[in-house]
């Protein structure tokens, strides 16, 4: 038997987490020094895996399947299709810059302080968290699957609910009502529609016999194994409802704003660009290969609803006088472009989708986390409390700009290559659709100049002018973020190489082929 | 030698990388890295155009590939360059007078503490443009677009701890990114048609398609066009622009960026040729423009934006040439070009005078100058002649052409497009000779006053420096800005010649843009004495107006027009009661939305069907009890999972 690199890969950073958590209180440093090596080696599984998966190859590869409890058929089965191996590597890629960006977000208040911060615990959990998400993605086995979403909950909610912003403007009790109230959101609205799917893994349980996603999706594929319409469109609804509330979808989202803004900046980051995109991840891989049929007859529904957030998003971002709740925001807009691009089922959109969920992940977290290392500075998470920053600490004015930039899609980098498909791809099928979702670029330049202007430019204000630029630490945690937003801004292809043919064999499970160009088809 | 365009490109874009990311260590020797690597650009240009004349005029396309770029199932981008004798023009054009207007800014910019930033940008500035009129498909030359829009808002807000200029910045950037949509919805048109977005399969493609698609992606890329190159109705960003430091306005804002649009156009000729009612949109909007930016140059007494209102109207000049196909496509160029020597001419003249006089921008408080600075008046007296099209200058031989061809597009329309035209150099003939006359000539406004009144803050702050309110000591500018503006008067006087003599242009051009006569009603003789007409009359009554009579230190309260035409003729106001205030109304009843509505129906039915509203209240009451719960809450899921599996 071959090294089970995908267990491996999740089962690190659980073990990680755990040693973490023991880690004797007294040594807090040493605590944040094991959670970043963990993560480091986590990494350095997930580049192998990236190294090991041939994309000219089977569909999932690196698979392993144990029984496990035979009674119902649940398996351990694990493997991974390129769009698999594209998140797992976002996932273990940024954790190391969670870590390091929230080095100093679990120390101890100072003394007088009711309130006790395990630090250990803070990092326990993250790990906890990247153990959860990298086993979602691998996973092929639905219930194996489900177990692992609902999971990620409870690590979530106490990163939520136990750590926040030390900056609140009603003082701190005010602050630990809110954060629960953020918490118990979020978990109420993910453990909702983690119910439903439950009904819906159990109903498909009743109907196929098992849980394996392989066995189910190829009976479907060849016809052995027959669905009802209206069958098929219930289960489609329970799966896609919790994925929609994960990812979030308008009307389903206003559970992410409060998240985010209660959260400290790496956690928001945790949240919108590694958690969130297990939702997006599983439309794909979840909804289509299994309801194939289904997920083509909701699509105008599904369709319209990503137009609404793309566009509703982004303006309320415009609307926001809080700094990380307008990030969050943004990112309900590109979420919007996710899903547009999923259901668009074209080869750009669904490409262009699975690229996007890497790219927002890497500008998101550019942007949310430099958005923190100021508001760290300054206490204060409302944007009407900066003002003239850039001429005080250029450096962090610059490299906030360049987040920003990637947020409006600034073409040259990588989110542009993503926009940009998912653009064309929804077009070639729906062009109304196509120019509505364009709209969404001219918002996204508003917001983020706005926010720009508003905190980086203009006269110097009285409490920031003694703000100092940013540390080599946050230097360390942004510089290879921008690098890498300009590398894969103009060399996409290392990603788009290995997420075509798992497209492909989507497309090929719902059935849709590309529309031709016009003067192809009139020949 | 292809391997020389990337080279080309990458010069600037090393400078930009090494001048922004090198930190204050840098600070000495910037301004010089970032000039040396311009003309560096301007070197491999030189070379490459030498290549391309030693070719015989129909292989005169050098192609170089560099990578696969995004590639996806049926949709291939490429990194690939494309040098043809367009591309050409504007890469002679774009190192040759970027490569002076970063020299005249290491004197400039002397005194500003991130002179090295400023450099850097430029630098970005350079290669986004290069990168622009190189690219051989849409999607890359996207990149450069806005890539030059990126360079343009940061310079624009250079100086950003002053509102305005942050303001005006954002202004541009998203002003551009309406004309953005256009680019986008183009190539996604041009991908649905023809399956690609490369200049050749497109361009060679179009005969298989519908005219209906064809003006469809025309019209969109004229939307694209109106954004960058101020063309009404997204213009509103240009005057505003001026906020960003002298040599910027000239390079960016005068000379090359804001031409893209035209380049835009012309280089898809091909397409618009198929799409006559897209072109027929396409000569309205440049017809409008023309007249819009000279209006308001007439009314500006701020000598940066009149000569803002002029550009605007200059370029409105290219984009009716490029309307009109194949008779005008050379012309537009042709303009383009000594545009670019006279108007950067211009405005590193009038940087350079604001330069001597505490960075004062109203012309009410110049007059008389050109005894303290002779060779700014020179200079400068030289791109007026030239812009107003005195016979023998650059101007003459380009804006003629322009206003022939508008004729000989035949019909109504030709006279109508014609008439505008004259009109158009009536009024630049008038607004010039105000800018000329209020600066140069006249009593000598700015003594015994001091400069920068309050209300009305100079743009460059730069005045912090030599005492705001001391009497200005008008003085020529260091030889590192007058070389510069003498170049360019020099190619101010000669381009046109040199271009028009034995159609020299023309036939460098004609085989990328075609090239067809028309059919004029009016013969050329004619148009050019109609010309001298309209020159001789707007000359006079600025004369009369402003040559004879003193000019008075307030602005009179002027007619209806002129007032209008002071506020940009209005489109701001509209803009600001509309979409400014519409869109804050807009959010705010949107976020108010989201709280109340999105949130509580949501909320509220979750909390119907599972009874959860009250345990939501409690919940926030404590961090224990929420802590409880939430933990009930995650083991009810495995417990309620495993009873579910259990009775299946």
């Amino acid at each position: 038997m071959s090294f089970p690199l995908l267990t491996a890969t999740a089962v690190l950073p659980a073990i990680g987490a755990i040693a973490t958590a023991a880690v004797p209180a007294a040594q807090r440093t040493a605590a944040k020094w094991l959670a970043l090596l963990v993560s480091l080696a986590t990494l350095a599984l997930a580049i192998t895996i990236l190294v090991r998966f041939d994309p000219d190859g089977g569909r999932y590869q690196l698979t392993e399947s144990h029984s496990w409890i035979a009674d119902f058929g649940v398996r351990y089965e694990l493997g991974v299709d390129g769009i698999a191996v594209a998140l797992i590597a976002l996932t273990a890629l940024l954790m190391p810059f969670i870590i390091l960006a929230g080095w100093h977000d679990a120390d101890p208040l100072e003394t007088g302080s009711r309130r006790w911060r395990p630090t250990q615990g803070f990092f326990a959990l993250i790990l906890a968290v990247e153990a959860m998400v990298i086993i979602s993605f691998e996973a092929t086995d639905v219930f194996l699957f489900y177990i692992f979403f609902e999971a990620m909950l409870i690590p979530m909610y106490f990163l939520i609910g136990g750590f926040g912003d030390r900056a609140h403007e009603h003082g701190e009790e005010a602050a630990s009502t809110q954060r629960s109230y953020a918490a118990v959101k979020f978990l109420l609205y993910n453990l909702i529609g983690g119910l439903i799917m439950l009904a819906a893994v159990i109903g498909l349980y009743v109907v196929a016999g098992n849980f394996s996603l392989q066995e189910i999706a190829q009976a479907r594929a060849n016809g052995s194994l027959h669905m009802a319409t209206s069958t098929e469109r219930w289960l489609f609804l329970g799966f896609f409802f919790a994925f929609a509330v994960k990812a979030p979808l308008w009307p389903l989202h206003t559970w992410l704003p409060n998240a985010m803004q209660e959260s400290t900046a790496p956690v928001a980051v945790l949240i919108t660009a590694v958690v969130d995109k297990v939702g997006t991840f599983a439309m794909l891989r979840f909804c289509l290969q299994l309801f194939p049929e289904a997920s083509k007859w909701a699509t105008p529904v599904i369709l319209v609803l990503a137009l609404i957030s793309i566009v509703y998003g982004a303006l309320l971002a415009v609307g926001q006088r809080d700094i990380k709740r307008l990030v969050a925001y943004a990112s309900i807009s590109h979420f919007g472009f996710i899903i547009l691009g999923i259901f668009a089922m074209t080869s750009q959109g669904q490409s262009g989708a699975t690229l996007y969920m890497v790219n927002h992940g890497i500008s998101t977290a550019a942007l949310m986390l430099v958005a923190g290392f100021l508001i760290s500075r300054r206490g204060s998470r409302l944007i009407a409390d900066y003002g003239g920053v850039q001429k005080v600490a250029p450096v962090l004015a610059g490299t906030f700009l360049i987040g920003g930039l990637a947020t409006l899609s600034l073409p040259g980098l990588a989110p542009f290559v993503s926009e940009f498909l998912v653009l064309v791809g929804t077009f070639t099928r729906y062009p109304a659709v196509g120019i509505i979702a364009t709209f969404g670029i001219v918002l996204a330049a508003l917001y983020t100049l706005v926010l720009y202007q508003r905190t980086m430019t203009g006269p110097v204000k009285q409490e920031v002018s003694a703000m100092p630029d940013l540390r080599v630490r946050e230097l360390v945690v942004v510089a290879p973020l921008i690098v890498l937003l300009i590398f894969l801004g103009v060399y996409p292809k290392p990603v788009t190489d290995i997420v075509n043919p798992a497209v492909k064999s989507t497309l090929s499970d719902v059935h849709k082929k590309d529309p031709k160009p016009s003067v192809e088809a009139a020949k | 030698m292809e391997n020389l365009i990337a080279l080309l490109v990458a010069a600037p874009l090393l400078g930009a990388a090494v001048l922004l990311c090198g930190g204050r260590r840098l600070d000495a020797v910037g301004h010089w890295i970032g000039t040396v690597l311009a003309f560096v650009s301007f070197a491999f240009g030189v070379i490459l155009f030498a290549d391309l004349l030693g070719k015989d005029a129909e292989h005169r396309t050098l192609m170089q590939h560099l990578f696969s770029w995004v590639p996806v199932e049926g949709f291939q981008a490429d990194v690939t360059f494309r040098l043809d004798q367009l591309s050409m023009t504007f890469v002679l054009l774009i190192t040759g007078v970027g490569s002076l207007i970063h020299l005249y800014s290491v004197g400039y910019m002397e005194h500003d503490e991130r002179r090295r930033r400023f450099f850097g940008y430029l630098n970005l500035f350079l290669a986004a443009m290069l990168l622009l009129v190189v690219a051989d498909n849409y999607l890359l030359l996207y990149v450069g677009w806005e890539g030059v829009g990126l360079a343009s808002y940061l310079l624009i807000g250079f100086w950003q701890h002053k509102p305005s200029a942050a303001t005006a910045a954002k202004k541009a950037f998203l002003v551009n990114r309406v004309g953005d949509m256009g680019l986008s919805i183009a190539i996604m048109l041009m991908f649905t048609t023809f399956g690609t977005f490369a200049f050749g399969p497109v361009l060679d493609g179009v005969g298989d398609t519908s005219e209906g698609k064809l003006t469809a992606i025309g019209l969109m890329l004229l939307l694209a066009a109106c954004g960058k190159s101020a063309q009404v109705p997204l213009q509103s960003w240009l005057g505003d622009a001026m906020e960003g430091p002298t040599p910027v306005s000239a390079l960016i804002h005068a000379a090359t960026m804001v031409t893209a649009g035209v380049y835009l156009i012309v280089r898809s000729g091909a397409i618009f040729n198929a799409a006559p009612d897209a072109q027929l949109a396409v000569t309205v909007v440049g017809a409008v423009t023309l007249l819009f930016g000279a209006i308001v140059g007439c009314a500006k007494d701020d000598i940066k934006k009149a000569l803002a209102g002029s550009t605007m109207s200059q370029i409105g000049y290219m984009i009716l040439a490029a309307g009109l196909g194949p008779i005008g496509y050379v012309f537009a160029i042709m303009h383009l070009v000594t545009h670019g020597f006279f108007k950067a001419g211009l405005f590193l003249g009038a940087g350079s005078v604001m330069h001597g006089m505490n960075d004062e921008v109203d012309m009410r408080k110049y007059g008389g100058l050109r005894k303290y600075m002779p060779v700014t008046f020179i200079t400068f007296g030289l791109g007026y002649l030239a812009i107003i099209g005195f016979p023998g200058l650059s101007g003459f031989f380009s804006k003629d052409k322009i206003i022939e061809a508008a004729f000989a597009k035949g019909g109504t329309e030709g006279w109508i497009l014609g008439g505008a035209a004259l009109l158009g150099a009536a009024i630049t003939a008038f607004y010039m000779t105000r800018v000329m006359l209020m600066t140069f000539f006249g009593e000598e406004r700015w003594r015994n006053q001091p400069t920068r009144s309050p209300e009305a803050p100079s743009a460059e702050p730069v005045a912090e420096h030599h005492g705001e309110h001391a009497e200005p000591h008008p003085h020529e500018s260091p030889k590192v800005m007058t070389i510069p503006m003498i170049l360019l008067a020099v190619g101010s006087v000669f381009g046109g010649a040199f271009f028009s003599i034995g159609d020299r242009f023309l036939h460098w051009l004609e085989p990328v843009t075609g090239h067809s006569e028309g059919d004029s009603p009016v013969s050329a003789a004619t148009v050019t004495g109609a010309t001298m007409v309209c020159l001789i009359i707007g000359v006079g009554i600025a004369y009369a107006m402003y040559g004879r009579r003193p000019v008075p230190a307030v602005a009179p309260r002027g007619s209806l027009l002129t007032r209008a035409a002071r506020r940009d003729l209005l489109q701001d106001d509209f803009n600001h009661v509309v979409l400014v205030r519409g869109g804050e109304h807009l959010t705010r009843s949107l976020v108010y939305v989201d709280h109340t509505l999105v949130d509580g129906v949501v909320n509220g039915t979750a909390a119907s069907v599972g009874g959860l509203s009250g345990r939501m209240r409690r919940l926030q009451n404590g961090f224990a009890r929420s802590y409880a719960v939430s933990m009930f809450g995650g083991a009810a899921v495995l417990v309620a999972a495993t009873l579910l599996m259990r009775a299946v």
